[in-house]
């Protein structure tokens, strides 16, 4: 992979990082100001988990260079998402089933 | 014979073996975080308040207890971080080993800043009494962020291995040299986008 | 799958002229580099099993000593009991604390540092190589960590029994509260399950890396044979299930060094106090988290051994594995369900009836696959004029046992079965048939199978069939009466085995014969020890394939391999694993290598 780039486009991909970076930064101070509107719990969780998907999926896309990887890894990475997805949907499944939850019922 | 694909790439996967290695450590990772996030939701979902009462009070939010700038600040930082080792990593396709050095020296430097600042959190809570002990907000909060601190300090190691000793590799095989910094950018990365998760989770929800 | 041309693949697996360079470059290794901190995955494969075997041997003594006092209850221990401290036996009798200790490190023991190493780090380390026609593990430097890791991990397992108050005592399970209160041994535990999941986790990213980057030239994926597909999918459950555990190990250390309450729910009364600690937390969430990884571990005991036995069954059978790529296929699903049924063993912890719906319906699934591959290996006896030799006594003692194994499970998976049987003798049965007569009858095929191929020489075939027939008849001896104690109400962990309770009056004289049977078993080891340690210098010797199998571990490279390189050129693959009996064929076996 690595090995076809020319330096001519490795700076392409610096100007790259340099948008992803300033992508970050503003999406931070954007999550930042609306945990200071106070929004009750479940809209302020969809909003807070949305933007941090989107910054992980920025840094992974670019920086880690998702975006052009090879199938194997994909397989790999859906496989761990896809069974972390059954834990935390199944422990939360659980959780109210046996007691009933505050948070979401 | 020599172990086949350790720098270049296998023709039927596309990636060599320390890339597959390194990616396959990361999804035990994500397995690991993801289920100390599942403990924090189910502890979470099982509180009648959250943070609730610590050290005598009465908390209705994470950010009454936790300080939001420092964390902002840490947000930054480690950020950074991510953009001057990936930096690090295309000074080395370019061939600019000076470069290099430059970007991996201020990584290792921003990981040092964002630990001292997570010091100075620690500190702040031990100081008004707020032990792991008091509740599982703060207990929760302290085995996330120091499981993530100790990844920090983890990454600082290999990284000073990668600017110090590791430096020899680049005159004899650079494009192994640059591999291996791929890699440890990916270990660094991935801290990166578990502290961009942390963040709101902990200080802000 | 698309692959490169065989012929740039050649090129850069090897180097011609440098690789016999190479083999005497290795030679001049000095004894620590070559014995002690090895990086040759044949070495270290070789290590694993020594630890692993002692460690059998030391969970299996720990057994014997309980099996007295369940056999005896209160008696004292004839011949050694005066070896032990006052604490443990005073006048030779068990206390039962002690009782409790053996028995949770028993499980311990057993399950992370005697059959998991021997199934995955020394047979996967020595054989998956061989077999793709690899040089050596992907990262070899971290496969001796992993070895170093899991042998620190043995160290402090055994030094917990000289801490204050001795080791753990909560089971092997350890669920909180009673593990977060427990004595120092139980943080000990968990610093050794921490060292124990490291080191699997290490050796699990070799293993896959290994499995998908160092595969020989037209070893594709479905030329694999099918231990290698089975090391594949336990390296995959491996690498995904042990994190939670190790998350879990991080909160019950917190929990018992920090005084956190992750585990620990509010207003929890010990001795008739309430303790002082700032509640909130579910003991519940352990036991997901535990079981979580542990489901998915049990297939980690057993998948290895299924693999075992399909290499011995299609060798002896002199025919293919009646369908392989089924039982790939189902090896795999079989790997992605084990993710999904955790919560049948927490049926009794008050879940709603539509979770517990859930898990048993992905429970009866489960056991679709497993089925399947066991149909597969009996199919492949059918019409077969089959080779008795030893290892494959032991792989078709395994099928039946396994068998029993399975079957007893399903009242298990079945909540309104398991309600009343859960925590019953009838549990221990069961699991232990699928471990014990199953997984370690198959790791003994897969020693005489393979003893060969490491020394060059073949175990005693006389004193292999008495070690069979012992092994087996005792380990029946042992575990069938379990099921009777268990379908009677006996409870596990009972300090007595039950002597006191009126309803067990009429099963618990099983203790005792189960006992004799127990210790049996143990005499029934001394052949197979002598044979094993007397073969590496008598044995008879043998040609490099004296199996006549098929795989490359026998075909192409010399037996016993070449130090660190494997094979002296860069096999290539031209066939699938089994071809055996091929028609119109020279010989009964076609070897994967052969053009």
């Amino acid at each position: 992979m690595a090995e076809l780039h020319s330096p001519e486009e490795i700076r392409k991909h610096v100007r790259v990082y340099m948008m992803v970076f300033g992508s970050l930064a503003v999406l931070t101070i954007v999550t930042v100001s609306v945990g200071y509107l106070k929004l009750p719990i479940v809209p302020a969780m969809i909003v807070a988990l949305f933007i941090a998907c989107v910054k992980g999926g920025l840094v992974g896309s670019y920086f880690m260079h998702l975006i052009t990887e090879k199938k194997l890894i994909f397989w790999l990475l859906i496989a761990s998402a896809v069974f972390l997805f059954i834990m935390l949907t199944l422990f939360i499944w659980a959780h109210n089933s046996q007691e009933g939850g505050y948070l979401v019922s | 014979m020599d172990i086949p694909y350790t720098v270049e790439a296998r023709p039927d996967t596309g990636v060599n073996n320390a890339k597959l290695g390194i990616w396959l450590f990361l999804a035990s990772e994500i397995m690991l975080f993801g289920g100390l996030f599942s403990a924090y939701i189910f502890l979470r979902i099982g509180a009648p308040e959250w943070p609730g009462m610590m050290a005598g009070h009465m908390y209705g939010r994470a950010s009454e207890v936790l300080s939001v700038p420092l964390a902002t600040l840490n947000t930054f930082i480690l950020i950074g971080s991510s953009v001057t080792i990936v930096m690090a990593w295309a000074s080395l396709m370019m061939n600019r080993f000076d470069k290099y050095r430059l970007f991996m020296g201020a990584t290792i430097l921003l990981a040092f800043g964002f630990l001292i600042i997570k010091g100075i959190e620690y500190t702040s809570k031990f100081s008004h009494g707020l032990f792991p002990s008091e509740s599982n907000f703060l207990g929760i909060y302290f085995v996330l962020t120091g499981l993530h601190a100790v990844h920090v300090i983890g990454g600082i190691i290999i990284n000073s291995y990668f600017l110090g000793p590791g430096t020899k590799l680049w005159k004899t095989n650079p494009k192994y040299f640059t591999n291996r910094i791929e890699v440890a950018g990916l270990y660094w990365h991935f801290v990166d986008i578990v502290w961009i998760f942390l963040f709101p989770t902990i200080y802000l929800l | 799958m698309t692959y490169g041309t065989e012929r740039e693949m050649t090129d850069s697996v090897s180097g011609g002229d440098e690789s016999v360079h190479d083999v005497h470059r290795y030679h001049e290794e000095p004894f620590w580099r070559k014995y002690i901190f090895a990086t040759d995955h044949k070495m270290i494969g070789i290590q694993y099993a020594l630890t692993a075997l002692f460690f059998l041997l030391t969970g299996f003594t720990f057994m014997m000593l309980m099996r007295w006092q369940l056999a005896y209850p209160g008696q004292p221990i004839p011949l050694i009991g005066w070896l032990f401290s006052d604490d443990t036996m005073p006048g030779g009798v068990m206390v039962p604390e002690f009782y409790n200790q053996l028995g949770a490190m028993h499980g311990t023991i057993m399950v992370f540092l005697g059959v998991v190493p021997l199934a995955v780090g020394a047979f996967g380390n020595y054989i998956v190589p061989l077999q793709i026609g690899a040089p050596d593990m992907a990262f070899p430097k971290l496969n001796m960590a992993s070895y170093w890791v899991y042998f620190c991990g043995g160290v402090v397992m055994l030094a917990s029994f000289f801490v204050p108050a001795g080791a753990a005592k909560a089971g092997w399970t350890s669920y909180p509260p009673l593990a977060n209160i427990e004595t120092m041994g139980q943080t000990m535990w968990l610093i050794g399950m921490m060292f124990l999941i490291t080191s699997s986790l290490l050796g699990a990213v070799n293993f896959l890396t290994t499995i998908i980057q160092l595969r020989a030239p037209g070893m594709s994926y479905f030329r694999m044979p099918f231990f290698v597909w089975a090391q594949f999918v336990t390296a995959f459950l491996l690498l995904l299930a042990f994190p939670p555990l190790e998350a879990a190990a991080f909160l019950q250390l917190a929990d018992r060094l920090i005084g956190t309450s992750f585990f620990m729910p509010s207003g929890l009364v010990v001795s008739g106090q309430v303790l002082d600690i700032a509640g909130g937390g579910s003991p519940l969430l352990w036991q997901h988290l535990f079981w979580f990884l542990a489901h998915p571990e049990v297939y980690v005991l057993i998948l290895p051994a299924m693999g075992i036995v399909a290499e011995i069954i299609a060798n002896n059978t002199r025919k293919p594995l009646w369908g392989y790529k089924l039982m790939v296929y189902s090896l795999l699903f079989l790997g992605a369900m084990s993710f999904i049924v955790w919560a049948h063993h927490m049926f009794i912890t008050g879940m709603g009836t539509t979770m517990g719906a859930f898990f048993q319906v992905t429970t009866m699934i489960i056991s679709i696959p497993s089925v399947i591959i066991l149909s597969g290996l009996f199919l492949s006896l059918w019409g077969a004029s089959m080779r008795f030799t030893t290892p494959m006594l032991f792989a078709l003692a395994f099928l039946p046992m396994f068998g029993i194994g399975g079957l007893t499970g399903l009242p298990l998976g079945l909540a309104p079965t398991d309600i009343p049987l859960h925590d019953t003798m009838y549990v221990i049965g069961h699991f232990h048939y699928i471990v014990a007569p199953g997984t370690i009858l198959a790791l003994f095929a897969g020693i005489y199978y393979w003893y060969p191929k490491v020394t060059g020489r073949k175990l005693n075939d006389f004193w292999g069939r008495i070690h069979f027939w012992g092994t087996f008849i005792c380990m029946n001896g042992i575990f069938m009466p379990m099921f009777i104690q268990g379908l009677a109400g006996v409870s596990r962990r009972l300090y007595d085995g039950g002597a006191t309770y009126d309803f067990a009056a009429n099963v618990v004289q099983y203790n005792e014969l189960m006992s004799i049977f127990a210790w049996v078993l143990a005499l029934a080891q001394i052949p197979f020890f002598i044979n094993f340690f007397l073969s590496i210098k008598k044995g008879k010797e043998v040609d490099d394939n004296p199996w006549k199998a098929t795989t490359l571990e026998w075909t192409a490279t010399p037996t016993p391999p070449l130090p660190h390189v494997n094979f002296e050129t860069v096999p290539t693959v031209y066939r699938g694993p089994y071809e055996y009996s091929v028609p119109d064929s020279d010989s009964d076996f076609t070897p994967q290598n052969q053009p």
